[in-house]
């Protein structure tokens, strides 16, 4: 149960951009979560509530989007969804493709009121 | 009037930041590092007991262990004569770069050419840690099941190898390995695969010698 930490990190982020935009209010933060980032949404927004609650950020809505493992193909620059494991590309067939996301615990966006 | 901002922001940036420092500082030293990960009584302790004394002795080892509570994997790491630090996490189920760190300090100030981070057993969260390690490695043990790698595919796409330990007890298990080799291929076709035993030293030469390649790797 490690999203209690991420949850922490991710007040701490949102109160360091709060800092910066004097004058509005945070009202929504918008967070991409990786296939393989490790991460249990539910567990997450969970914990984001509890952290949050009676606090000067309350309320603070956590909008999550889920983003696809995706790899690139070295040999056709084709990028891809894995999907099911298969990481091999579906233009050329080679299975040395890298990974280029899939296990971001990002910030994307807020949404302020002023 | 409510708006959407653009705000890139790397929720783990603080640990990335310190991971980064840290792998800098060991490639500069040339020093392999090699995160331990398994789901709890996997055999990490065990692997590391039976194969540090093995090591070629020009090689410096030492260890960073990570438990919730207690040094008792410590303990049993230094009977090997390896310098070995505990860090006790109190609590969290994973150790992050800034515990690495103050571990390393902890160390004191010597020369490694490997450094084994044994981390918290739990194979879902020390996935999301970068700990500036060279690579990760996955303990699979055979009394857990050949479908590890599909439950925790965080975990084996990120890890160079996987090592099945406690291959003695096949006989009275139901773990296929051929599957665990094919489940493991499957969310990571580049990875490597060892078989051990820390009970009867079984596959514990083929290991210290992939060790000893990644070092020549860092190395070269």
């Amino acid at each position: 149960m490690h999203e209690m930490t991420i949850a922490q990190s991710l007040i701490n982020a949102v109160r360091a951009h709060a800092k910066r935009r004097q004058g509005e209010r945070i009202v929504a933060v918008g967070l991409r979560l990786g296939e393989l980032s490790g991460v249990d949404a539910e567990a997450l927004k969970f914990g984001f509530d509890s952290l949050i609650k009676g606090t000067d950020l309350d309320p603070l809505e956590l909008q999550i989007e889920h983003a696809p493992h995706r790899h690139r193909c070295p040999t056709c620059d084709r990028e891809f969804d894995v999907i099911d494991y298969d990481v091999s590309c579906p233009q050329c067939g080679t299975s040395q493709t890298e990974s280029i996301s899939g296990d971001e615990i990002e910030i994307i966006y807020l949404e302020v009121e002023d | 009037m409510r708006k959407r901002v653009s705000a890139k922001t790397k929720v783990l940036g603080e640990n990335d930041r310190v991971a980064a420092e840290l792998r800098s500082r060991f490639a500069k030293r040339k020093t392999l590092v090699l995160n331990l990960i398994s789901a709890p009584g996997a055999g990490k302790t065990s692997l590391l007991e039976e194969s540090l004394e093995r090591f070629p002795s020009e090689l410096r080892t030492a260890v960073l262990t990570g438990d919730i509570e207690t040094d008792n994997d410590a303990a049993r790491i230094a009977r090997s004569g390896t310098p070995v630090k505990q860090i006790t996490t109190r609590g969290s189920c994973h150790l992050n770069a800034q515990m690495v760190g103050r571990g390393l300090e902890k160390l004191g100030a010597r020369d490694i050419d490997i450094l084994f981070i044994e981390n918290v057993g739990n194979l879902v969260c020390p996935a999301s840690f970068d700990l500036g390690e060279t690579s990760k490695i996955v303990v699979l043990s055979v009394t857990e099941g050949d479908d590890k790698p599909l439950k925790y595919p965080a975990t084996f796409v990120k890890s160079r190898l996987v090592v099945i330990n406690k291959i003695d007890l096949l006989p009275y298990v139901e773990f296929d390995l051929a599957r665990a080799h094919e489940n493991a291929k499957r969310v990571h076709p580049d990875i490597d695969i060892l078989e051990t035993s820390c009970k009867t030293g079984d596959g514990i030469e083929t290991w210290i010698r992939w060790v000893v390649e990644r070092l020549k790797a860092v190395r070269s």
